[in-house]
């Protein structure tokens, strides 16, 4: 009986479809006009209606011209309603193309066919299956959107939501900005009606988003003589629907990060916080807890007095730990889904915390099972809350104290290993980069994670593409290099080979190459350590020291050069390189004069450990840079106003004397 | 002085209580001095009024006259180690301050009125003194004073060295920040939920108390030398936006009113309305009104039709202080209604003797060569519609025994505090003769100055009105005899004598009986009196559920339920 009654559906819906191709216009409109009865809120039959191609033949009826223009009307009319169905009946409508040919249909001059198909329009462009690059193709659509917000309230609440869904990237931004939104959209949010209020505003949410042109005109606009930002604060009252104060901090918080507005300014302190700090409660609803959390996470992730006021408002820490309390395992998936987007929001609030304040860190770490949250939050399925969890965990490993205590105490470097293994490199930046920090020579964690055979895992990420990825790799190999056993400095040379070290010195980013430049700093220290690694790499290390002190390199890089050669004149052996070089000899010389002090320094560092007394072959040194002109340099540095500078060449000088 | 006082607005009496204070000081005051003293003294006025001012403004729903608002701490409520200056609103500790034991605390004069909803006010560090031991809190009357806030029984507070809260124990739970010099302290009380939480510099931080007992005073707390703090109950702008926090109250309980469930009874409300617009539209005899909305929404009427428009020809006569033609048209019309009534009687025929010094009653306006107007020339008279809602004030209409939750409600007089506010439009016109104005002929319009002498300046009407006046002396002679003392009839008919001891009757302290909205409650008394004697209610029940619903505000005040500050009746009648 189930099969009979679809064959009657489809035999009625048909007959809808067969009354489009009435030749008698007045039946054709007739047609249609039953056709809107018929679907209203009927999902099937809408369907059915598509599948019977009802689509190409009101689009034809909508694009003639010689089609009455009630029956145009009509058509859009059921557009629309076919729209508000299923997304399989929006990409059908797409692929019809209806867009463009509604936007045709725009260029009409009767208000009530406009509406229409903006309603019509509305719907599709705000379903995600539809490409909102769609509303771009054609350069003449978006001015002509902006002509047609004077027509109408309907007009206004369309156009609005069309432009809130379609601006997705900074290039819509800018598309839209160039026409005018910015002015031709203010007035709107103190129009007498709440769905236009609110469409425009959430336009200049989309709008401003981590962009700082469209945030600086907005600080400048005036509606009706009052100040977008003041405006913007009285949406925020807390007798506004929650929907308009979220959406009104948002703007201020972009306003806010994109630059546009002080971070200590009333209206973010004590407006925008505390506004976005009450839609983390409880008793709002889930999305607006998540987008609240995330929203203020974003606001306050620069600013250190932000994170302390935000830190005390409302008991924000510990109301952010109800955020764990939504079931974790459902049958339904949307609400393993909400509890995954509140989880991820969590973290992510608890990342901005305490990025910068230790009491902060504090305070969350002993938020009841924290430590555990973000352990499990490690290994979650989800790959947004794996990523929130490392960013949390990373915010946290800032803190010498928490390294030592819960960092040790929930082995938290177990899951980080693991996750490090496979994954994107999003995660991977952030696990990487809270690696480093629990490789510091005081983090407890630092032995057993040299045990588990880390080094490997870091060597190949200096490999990668990702600078980030690069520098993470290679700062936590110094890190791990810092003081450590001969077996391990050996280990991590064979592991990254001397190719790899030598490439990495001539890396583009600066901050691998002075990250690498520690490491073989940190390789070259202790004197039987110095002599065994320069027995085996020191000529390409002298080279690499050459090419960096005759390159053009920031004066931190030369100075952490300068810091290596004073290392290598340190060693026993190793010495002979320098002293057998006198182009070497000559760079050094050169530095000592140079009119940067810590350049002088770490130069007049190096002769100091060249010229000193109690090693072999000391006075054979000694004499050989007095030949060089030495002596009368350090003499002069003996006069120079820097007195770690006239200290240091004052101890050199007394070694000629002994 | 008073010059410059009624622009601060001040009320006189204070200013001679604060100048009184002044000379009674005996000190000889040297010219800077005295510039210095009045600089101070306009600083304290401007204070004091933009304290009411404020105050009006967050606790609209509080009677002070039930239940002041704190606006000091109180120089009696406190323990001997705090010293209180700056007109009792700084705070600051003159012990030992060695031991716990030498803690003090003060209250503030009067407790939180349930009925501002929601209360704050903030405290500001000027200076925490050698160990910044300070609490800020609440706590009942009667709590030990030799303590901090939060350590006894009804006691609670927030502690600056620890930032810990105290809820009724000498043990604190960590709550929020430490406070310190240059700090603004906030506590806000929650009437609706008993809850209160804490601010800082004007950030929220969170719920610190709930389950709070009604009336605790503001109370603060200090423990070691140099302490000091100063207290803002709304004499300076707060820091806090607590205005922000009231609004979302107020929606919050506004919701819940709109929301209020009705279930499966939807029609029978609608029902019940319409019934009660009816109703109402009879009692005051807006008879084609009435019968359209009858029509339209298909009920019946229960009252004749002709019935319905004697009441309102005799309405119309009240209202325009035709008296002596009201009396005999009621006769007329309910032949025994009056005879049953003698009060009633008495009533009107001392409005009619008012009337008659306005020159407005029928009888002295004969004779006065104009001649009455025929009933049918009275315009309907727009302000009808208002009437009925405005009455006299008239004593407490409601009591409520500690002992005995039963209620007693005084029907007759139920809008008593309705009234006020919705007779401000009508009073606006500032002329005691708005209606005769309104209604008179040309000749007197253009002849405004004789409407001010007494019963229109004719000599005849003068002694008409003395005759009547003797009859109606009596008439309440022979009342007495008949029915024993009755005070409101004495009292009613000396206010009306009193009319004539003045030479400009309208300007005298009497005068306000002359007052057209006078005739009101008359017409109200006389129209519900008619009703009763056709077995039909007095009131209303449009209105009596009106004054119901104020009457339950303030119950719910007296009760404690901070809710009925976001819920005035006059919200929902405009």
């Amino acid at each position: 009986s189930f099969k009979c009654l679809v064959e009657e559906v489809t035999a009625t819906s048909r007959h809808y479809v067969d009354r489009l191709f009435d030749p008698d216009p007045q039946n054709v409109l007739q047609g249609v006009i039953d056709m809107k009865n018929a679907v209203i809120g009927n999902n099937r039959q809408k369907a059915n209606l598509i599948v019977l191609g009802a689509v190409p033949r009101l689009l034809y009826l909508l694009q003639q011209s010689s089609s009455s223009l009630e029956l145009r009307t009509e058509c859009a009319v059921v557009l629309g309603s076919l729209a508000m169905g299923t997304e399989n009946n929006i990409k059908s409508l797409v692929d019809c193309h209806i867009i463009p040919a509604l936007l045709q249909g725009l260029l009409c001059s009767d208000l009530i066919f406009i509406e229409a198909c903006l309603r019509c329009l509305r719907t599709v462009f705000i379903s995600p299956v539809t490409p909102v690059q769609l509303l771009y193709t054609d350069p003449t659509v978006i001015p002509h959107l902006m002509s047609l917000l004077s027509r109408s309230q309907h007009t206004q609440e369309y156009i609005t939501q069309i432009f809130a869904h379609c601006c997705k990237t900074p290039e819509h931004q800018t598309v839209l900005f160039n026409h005018g939104a910015i002015q031709n959209i203010a007035p709107l949010l103190i129009s007498p009606s709440f769905k236009v209020r609110m469409q425009a505003l959430k336009c200049f949410s989309v709008l401003a988003y981590e962009n700082a042109q469209v945030s600086m005109t907005l600080v400048n606009v005036l509606v009706d003589g009052e100040q977008l930002s003041q405006v913007f604060v009285r949406m925020m009252q807390r007798d506004k629907p929650i929907e308009m104060q979220l959406t009104a901090a948002k703007c201020l918080t972009y306003m806010c990060r994109a630059g546009a507005i002080r971070t200590d300014d009333n209206c973010i302190v004590l407006k925008t916080l505390p506004c976005l700090v009450r839609m983390c409660s409880k008793e709002r609803l889930l999305e607006e807890r998540v987008e609240g959390a995330e929203t203020l996470a974003y606001l306050m992730e620069p600013d250190i007095e932000l994170q302390r006021i935000a830190s005390v408002t409302d008991h924000l820490v510990s109301m952010l730990a109800d955020y764990f309390k939504y079931p974790k395992t459902s049958v339904l998936d949307h609400d393993l889904k909400h509890a995954h987007e509140l989880r991820q929001a969590a973290f992510k609030l608890y990342a901005s915390l305490g990025s910068n304040d230790e009491d902060i860190r504090k305070k969350i770490t002993e938020t009841e099972n924290m430590m555990d949250r973000i352990v499990s939050g490690l290994s979650e399925s989800s790959i947004k809350v794996r990523l929130a969890a490392v960013r949390c965990l990373h915010s946290l490993s800032r803190s010498v104290q928490q390294l030592r205590t819960s960092f040790h105490d929930h082995a938290v470097w177990k899951p980080l290993m693991k996750l490090l293994q496979n994954a994107p490199d999003e995660v991977l930046v952030m696990a990487s980069s809270t690696l480093c920090n629990l490789l510091l020579e005081f983090s407890p964690s630092k032995e057993p994670i040299l045990e588990s055979g880390v080094i490997e895992l870091l060597c190949s990420l200096t490999q990668s593409d990702s600078p980030a990825l690069r520098v993470n790799g290679i700062w936590a190999l110094m890190n791990m290099a810092f003081q450590a056993d001969q077996k391990v400095k050996v280990e991590i040379v064979r592991a990254l080979g001397t190719e790899q070290l030598f490439r990495l010195l001539s890396d583009p980013d600066t901050n691998v190459l002075m990250k690498t430049l520690g490491l073989l700093r940190n390789l070259l220290s202790t004197r039987p350590h110095i002599d065994q690694v320069m027995s085996s790499h020191g000529k390409q290390i002298m080279q690499a020291v050459t090419l960096i002190l005759e390159g053009e390199h920031s004066i931190e890089v030369k100075e952490q050069t300068l810091c290596i050669l004073a290392n290598i004149a340190d060693g026993n052996t190793a010495k002979e390189l320098i002293m057998t070089n006198d182009d070497m000899l000559q760079k050094i010389k050169y530095y000592m004069g140079h009119s940067n002090v810590k350049l002088q320094l770490a130069a007049t560092f190096c002769i100091s450990n060249l010229i000193w007394n109690e090693e072999d072959g000391s006075q054979e040194r000694q004499d050989k840079l007095r030949d060089m002109g030495f002596v009368d340099i350090l003499h002069k540095l003996t006069q120079a106003s820097d007195p770690n500078l006239c200290d240091r060449a004052k101890t050199a000088m007394q070694q000629y004397l002994a | 002085m008073y010059q410059v006082l009624k622009e601060v607005g001040l009320d006189l009496e204070r200013a001679n209580q604060i100048a009184g204070f002044h000379t009674n000081n005996k000190q000889k005051i040297g010219v800077p001095f005295a510039a210095v003293f009045l600089i101070n003294f306009l600083d304290v006025c401007y204070q004091e009024k933009e304290l009411n001012q404020r105050l009006k403004r967050l606790y609209p729903a509080v009677n002070e006259q039930e239940t002041p608002l704190p606006r000091s701490w109180s120089p009696k409520d406190k323990f001997s180690y705090i010293g209180l200056s700056q007109n009792n609103l700084r705070v600051h500790y003159k012990g030992h301050g060695k031991t716990p034991k030498d803690a003090a605390s003060v209250r503030a004069t009067h407790p939180i009125p349930a009925a501002c909803g929601v209360y704050y006010f903030e405290v500001k560090i000027i200076s925490k003194g050698r160990d910044g031991y300070m609490g800020i809190g609440l706590s009942a009357q009667g709590v030990n004073m030799n303590r901090l806030p939060g350590w006894d029984k009804h006691s609670y507070g927030y502690h600056g060295d620890d930032g810990h809260s105290f809820c009724s124990s000498g043990t604190g739970q960590p709550y929020g920040p430490t406070f310190t010099t240059g700090d603004v302290i906030g506590c806000c009380v929650n009437l609706i939920n008993n809850t209160c939480f804490y601010t800082k510099n004007g950030h929220s931080l969170g719920i610190a108390f709930t389950d709070l007992p009604p009336n605790l005073y503001p109370t603060v707390g200090l423990q070691t030398p140099g302490e000091v703090v100063d207290a803002n109950f709304g004499q300076h702008p707060f820091v806090f936006d607590i205005e922000d926090y009231m609004r979302e109250w107020r929606t919050k309980i506004q919701a819940q009113i709109d929301r209020f469930p009705i279930g499966e009874r939807e029609g029978e409300w609608q029902a019940m309305i319409q019934k009660m617009v009816a109703s109402y539209l009879v009692h005051h005899s807006y008879c084609a009104t009435a019968e359209a909305f009858a029509k339209s929404t298909d009920q019946a009427v229960h009252e004749e039709l002709a019935s319905i428009k004697n009441r309102q020809k005799i309405q119309k006569l009240v209202l325009s202080g035709r008296m002596g033609e009201a009396i005999e048209t009621t006769q007329q019309l309910y032949p025994s209604l009056l005879e049953r009534n003698q009060d009633l009687l008495f009533m009107l025929k001392v409005r009619q003797f008012i009337e008659m010094v306005n020159g407005t009653d029928s009888e002295v306006r004969c004779l006065g060569g104009r001649s009455p107007k025929s009933q049918d020339s009275y315009p309907g008279s727009p302000r009808l519609f208002n009437s009925p809602v405005h009455k006299a004030s008239s004593s407490q209409t409601y009591q409520t025994e500690q002992n005995n939750a039963e209620v007693e409600m005084e029907l007759d007089h139920f809008s008593n505090g309705v009234s006020e506010s919705s007779s401000n439009g009508f009073l606006n016109g500032s002329s005691t003769h708005g209606i005769d104005l309104e209604e008179c002929d040309g000749d007197m319009v253009d002849s405004a100055q004789s409407k001010r002498q007494l019963c229109g300046g004719s000599q005849a009407a003068i002694e008409r009105m003395i005759q009547f006046g003797r009859e109606l002396q009596s008439m309440s002679e022979h009342l007495r005899r008949e029915r024993g003392k009755n005070s409101a009839n004495k009292k009613m008919l000396k206010d009306a004598f009193s009319l004539l001891a003045y030479s400009d009757p309208w300007s005298s302290p009497v005068g306000y009986q002359l007052d057209s909205i006078q005739r009101e409650p008359v017409c109200s008394t006389l129209n519900s009196a008619i009703l009763e004697t056709h077995n039909l209610p007095k009131q209303p029940p449009l209105a009596l559920s009106v004054g119901q619903a104020a009457q339950c505000l303030s119950l719910m005040a007296r009760t404690g339920s901070g809710s009925c500050a976001f819920a005035s009746v006059d919200d929902y009648l405009h």
